[in-house]
This record gives C-alpha cells, sequence and structure tokens, in this order.
C-alpha cells in the first residue's frame, strides 16, 4: 500500500515538473530574444533613433523616426477601416449568424486568417499598386487590413459568445429593440475581450514585413503623402540587416528593440483590459 | 373602453408548440387587474412555456407555434398592429435566475431600460425613477449609498430584486416572474415574497412557484396546470382548502408531482 502511494506522489510531482518545464520552455524565448536584441543592439539604441532620419552608409548616427511615423501611419490607416467592419462582422456572426451566409462567412473569415502575410502583400500590389501605378500608404494599409480583420472578427464572436444568453433574454423582457439591446448590453458586456482582440491583431499587424515589400515599399525620407512609398519598421529593419554593412546590422538590432518594445506595450495594455475587474469594498 | 374592475388579462382557447409537441392544450383564463396569481404544477407542465406567451419571449425562438387569444387591456398581444418590443414594456419579467447585466452599476442596471427606450429625460428626472423603483423593490436602503457599485457585486437575493427593480423602471402594467426565488435562501426568498404581497396592490403579477406554502401566502388566485392543460383556476383559499378537481388535490397533498 505505502510504496503505491509514494509511487503516485513521485508521478505526480514529476508530472508537474514536466508541465512546468514546458511551460518555462514557452517562455524563455521570449526573454531570449529581448536580451540579445538588447546586448546587440546596445550600440545605436540613442535618443536620436526616435526623432532623426536614417543616415547615409558610414555616417553615423541617424535614427527610423520616418519607419516609426510610417509604421504608425499605415497600422492606423488599416485600423480606423478594419476595426468597424471587424467589429461589426463578429456581431453579425454572433448575434444574427445562423444560416447558410453566416458560415460561409465563418469559412471565408478562417480562411483568410490562414492566408500566408506575402500573398497579403500581393494582394496590395494587384488591387491598389499597379491601379495607381505607385506604392503607397494606402497599399500596405489594405494589405495589413486583411491581415487584421480576420483576427478581429473571430476574436469579436468569441467574446460575445461567452456573454450568457440571460443578458439578451433581461434585455428583451426590457422591451429594448434588439440592435440596441445588441450594440449597448450585449457588445458593452465583452467589450473588454473585444478590445483585446484589437490591441494583439495590432501588435501582430505592427511587425508584419512581407505585405509592405511589395506595398509600402520603404523610404529614407519623411513622406507626407498617404499615396506614395512609405517608411515602416519592420522594412527598415529588413533592409538594414540583409545589407552587407556592420553598421547598419546594429541599426538593425536597434530599430528591432523599438518594434519589440511597441508590441510588448500593446500586449500590456491588452493585459490591462482583461483583467478582472473585481469589485473591492 | 375597458372598466377597471374588467380581468387585465383574458386568454382563451391558447395552445402552444414547438415543433410537433404540443406543450400548452385549450388554456383558458382570465387575470384581474391587481392581482397576485400563482402558476403551480409539476416541472415541464408548461408553466414557463406559458408565462413566456403573454410577453412574445418566445418570438425568437424557432419551431414555436401558438393559436388562441391572449387580449391584453382589450387587444390582442399577438394580432398584428401590436409590436412585441412596446409589449414588453407593459409586461415585463423576472427570471429564475438572477441576471443583472454584468459590467453596469447597481444604478445603470435600473436605468438602462428608461436610457434604451428612447426616453430622454432629464437626470435628476431618471434619478427620482431609479429610485423610486429600487425603493418598490424594498433594495433602495440596502443600495443607496452604493449605486454605483456593480450590479453583480451584490448578493443572490440582493441581485433579483436588483432585477425586480430593473423590470419595474418601466412602469409595466403586468410583472411575470418565472420561480423568482428558487435560486436563493430562505431570507431573501422571504424578502421577495413580501415584496410581491406589496407589488401586488398596485399591478398584476402572475408567478411561477414550484412552492405551495408560497403560493398560499402570497397569491389571491392559484392557477394549477397539469401536462400543458389547466386543471383548475381558483382563489387560492379554495385551491389549499377546498379544491374542485381530485387532482388539484391530489397534486397539493403531495400524492404526486
Ligand atoms: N425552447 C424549447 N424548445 C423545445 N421544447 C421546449 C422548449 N422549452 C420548453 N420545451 C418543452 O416544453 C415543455 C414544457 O416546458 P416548460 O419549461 O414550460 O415547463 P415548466 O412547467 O416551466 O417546468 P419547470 O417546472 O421544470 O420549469 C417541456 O416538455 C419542454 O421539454
Ligand atoms: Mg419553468
Amino acid at each position: 500500500m505505502e510504496s503505491i502511494a509514494i509511487r503516485r506522489k513521485l508521478t505526480d510531482r514529476a508530472m508537474t515538473g514536466l508541465f512546468l518545464f514546458a511551460a518555462i520552455l514557452v517562455v524563455a524565448p521570449l526573454f531570449l530574444i529581448f536580451a540579445d536584441l538588447l546586448w546587440k543592439g546596445a550600440k545605436e539604441l540613442r535618443w536620436s533613433l526616435l526623432t532623426d532620419l536614417p543616415h547615409p552608409v558610414g555616417e553615423t548616427g541617424g535614427g527610423i523616426a520616418n519607419g516609426i511615423l510610417g509604421t504608425l501611419t499605415i497600422s492606423g490607416l488599416a485600423m480606423a477601416v478594419g476595426i468597424p467592419v471587424a467589429v461589426m462582422t463578429g456581431i453579425y456572426l454572433a448575434e444574427y449568424g445562423r444560416g447558410w451566409f453566416a458560415s460561409i462567412v465563418r469559412f471565408c473569415v478562417d480562411t483568410l486568417a490562414g492566408v500566408p502575410s506575402i500573398i497579403m502583400g500581393i494582394f496590395g500590389y494587384v488591387l491598389v499598386v499597379l491601379p495607381m501605378k505607385r506604392f503607397s500608404a494606402w497599399a500596405a494599409a489594405a494589405a495589413l487590413a486583411m491581415i487584421f480583420i480576420p483576427i478581429v472578427v473571430r476574436t469579436t464572436e468569441e467574446m460575445l459568445k461567452t456573454v450568457p444568453h440571460s443578458v439578451r433574454e433581461a434585455a428583451l423582457a426590457l422591451g429594448i429593440e434588439r440592435w440596441k439591446a445588441t450594440l449597448f448590453i450585449t457588445v458593452r458586456t465583452a467589450w473588454s475581450g473585444i478590445v483585446t482582440g484589437i490591441l494583439l491583431a495590432m501588435a501582430r499587424i505592427l511587425g508584419e514585413t512581407a505585405p509592405l515589400l511589395f506595398t509600402a515599399l520603404g523610404n529614407q525620407f519623411w513622406q507626407s503623402r498617404l499615396d506614395g512609398p512609405i517608411a515602416a519598421i519592420p522594412l527598415q529593419v529588413f533592409t538594414y540587416a540583409i545589407s552587407p554593412y556592420e553598421d547598419w546590422h546594429d541599426k538593425a538590432w536597434a530599430g528591432a528593440v523599438v518594434l519589440i518594445l511597441m508590441v510588448l506595450s500593446i500586449s500590456m495594455a491588452a493585459r490591462f483590459f482583461t483583467r478582472e475587474k473585481k469589485w473591492k469594498p | 373602453m375597458e372598466t377597471v374592475n374588467s380581468p387585465i388579462l383574458k386568454i382563451t382557447e391558447l395552445s402552444a408548440w414547438f415543433g410537433a409537441n404540443q406543450v400548452l392544450r385549450n388554456i383558458a383564463m382570465n387575470i384581474e387587474r391587481n392581482t397576485v396569481t400563482s402558476i403551480m404544477g409539476p416541472s415541464g407542465c408548461g408553466k414557463s412555456t406559458f408565462i413566456r406567451c403573454l410577453n412574445r419571449m418566445h418570438d425568437l425562438t424557432p419551431g414555436f407555434r401558438l393559436s388562441g387569444g391572449i387580449v391584453y387591456d382589450g387587444t390582442d398581444i399577438y394580432s398584428d398592429p401590436i409590436d412585441p418590443v412596446a409589449l414588453r414594456r407593459k409586461v415585463g419579467m423576472v427570471f429564475q435566475q438572477p441576471n443583472p447585466f454584468p459590467r453596469m452599476s447597481i444604478f445603470e442596471n435600473v436605468a438602462v431600460g428608461l436610457r434604451l427606450n428612447g426616453k430622454n429625460m432629464p437626470k435628476s428626472e431618471l434619478a427620482g425613477r431609479v429610485e423610486q423603483s429600487l425603493r418598490m423593490a424594498a433594495l433602495w436602503n440596502e443600495a443607496k449609498d452604493h449605486l454605483s457599485r456593480p450590479g453583480t457585486s451584490l448578493s443572490g437575493g440582493q441581485q433579483q430584486r436588483l432585477c425586480i427593480a430593473r423590470a419595474l423602471a418601466v412602469e409595466p402594467g403586468i410583472l411575470l416572474m418565472d420561480e423568482p426565488c428558487s435560486a436563493l435562501d430562505p431570507v431573501s426568498t422571504g424578502k421577495i415574497e413580501e415584496l410581491i404581497e406589496e407589488l401586488g396592490e398596485r399591478l398584476t403579477i402572475i408567478v411561477v412557484t414550484h412552492n405551495m406554502q408560497q403560493a398560499a401566502r402570497i397569491s389571491d388566485f392559484v392557477a394549477f396546470f397539469l401536462m400543458g392543460d389547466l386543471v383548475e383556476l381558483d382563489r387560492s383559499a379554495k385551491i389549499f382548502t377546498n379544491p374542485s378537481d381530485k387532482r388539484t388535490e391530489e397534486y397539493i397533498t403531495g400524492r404526486f408531482g
């Protein structure tokens, strides 16, 4: 009897250890990547990185200010279009989508979510760059929106489905019109979850590189127009990293640090929105 | 014009189906104004289905069908000109599980029906209506200092009274309650029972209950359902002392159900 008890205890310990080990394995790369980036990018990490334009090869200093602005512009455009479309589609699927049409929409959204991002770049190229005959922020935003939208549609739908049926019934029984109950009660109940989904999707598109290659193209200077080639941090990191110049390599690392800090802060904001709002008397 | 003494609800030959399954059979009853009527009967006999017919909560249930008439203050509620949304403001409902809106404060929970029903009223008037509803639901004294707390921070019994206040805020003429105490402890149950008796003075209440003592305490009338039929409807004193139907007698003496 006793030996069985001991063996059980040991097995239990071993399994717990195994789970913990797996968890550490998942978390470790984040720290490794971040430490490595900081280490290698340290040389170029200075304030002017955030405020200056890139300098030509061989000249020290210079920054990625235009890339930061470009990334924010492109992502902002993608989200300005993507958020309303995606959230409304998510609402449609969760609250009204029972029939065959909804099934088709759901299938298409899932497929879209699985399309490799380079294809989205080609999509932006064919549909926006070719007709406009120029690379542009618009084309890049279109490509990023196609990545952004399916993620947000599905998280919105999932979040709305966590709202108990009793909430909808209570609203209905109060004599509230359905669209109002949906917007002001059901969506409101799930709102923090929906915002979290939006933030995570935003973090995802900030770092996308492939879709920008054929759309934003990149730019060494400030771009004040939305219909011309525009800089973006991932593109600059890419250009610097594949260049043969030592000082550009350092700048690539530094750019990567900026990018990962942006993603990290958005993830933290997402955490902030999902945290359980417990009432403390 | 209807007189004050005529029944507020006249139900005739009401039958209801879920798909091919007939759940209610030729129910006929009148509900008098400002009375409390308890609906009793064994599980699955159609009590919930019945009261949900009265505020058209089945409208969105696929496969649901009904025939017969439900006349509220002289108008058939299933006739064409009736807007189910407007009807539900006149016929409020309280559910078995307390279901305050999550992420809304106590105040918002009560105010939301008025706000979203397109009644643009000044803030002070809204606050007045919220207070009045909370008072009617006997929750004001407990809640008045914490109106901005989440509704879900209240105890189960308080949450149920919050739900009653929420329903009362839109000033319904009839309040339907589907086993409103079955998820509550005895003390909370006692409070809700008191509340029902009080509210019964000024509006019409139809309450589903499995608890015979409760029905005897709170109701003016008792309706006994059995497998989709209305077996008997009478004054509560009569039902519990001298029921006309043998099946009612068997049920209340605990011989089945
Ligand atoms: N949405 C639905 N779809 C199909 N059948 C249903 C639905 N709701 C209820 N029914 C059926 O209708 C019958 C009556 O159910 P109802 O909920 O009205 O009973 P009840 O008297 O309220 O029972 P309880 O005391 O357990 O609440 C049951 O046989 C049930 O299976
Ligand atoms: Mg029921």
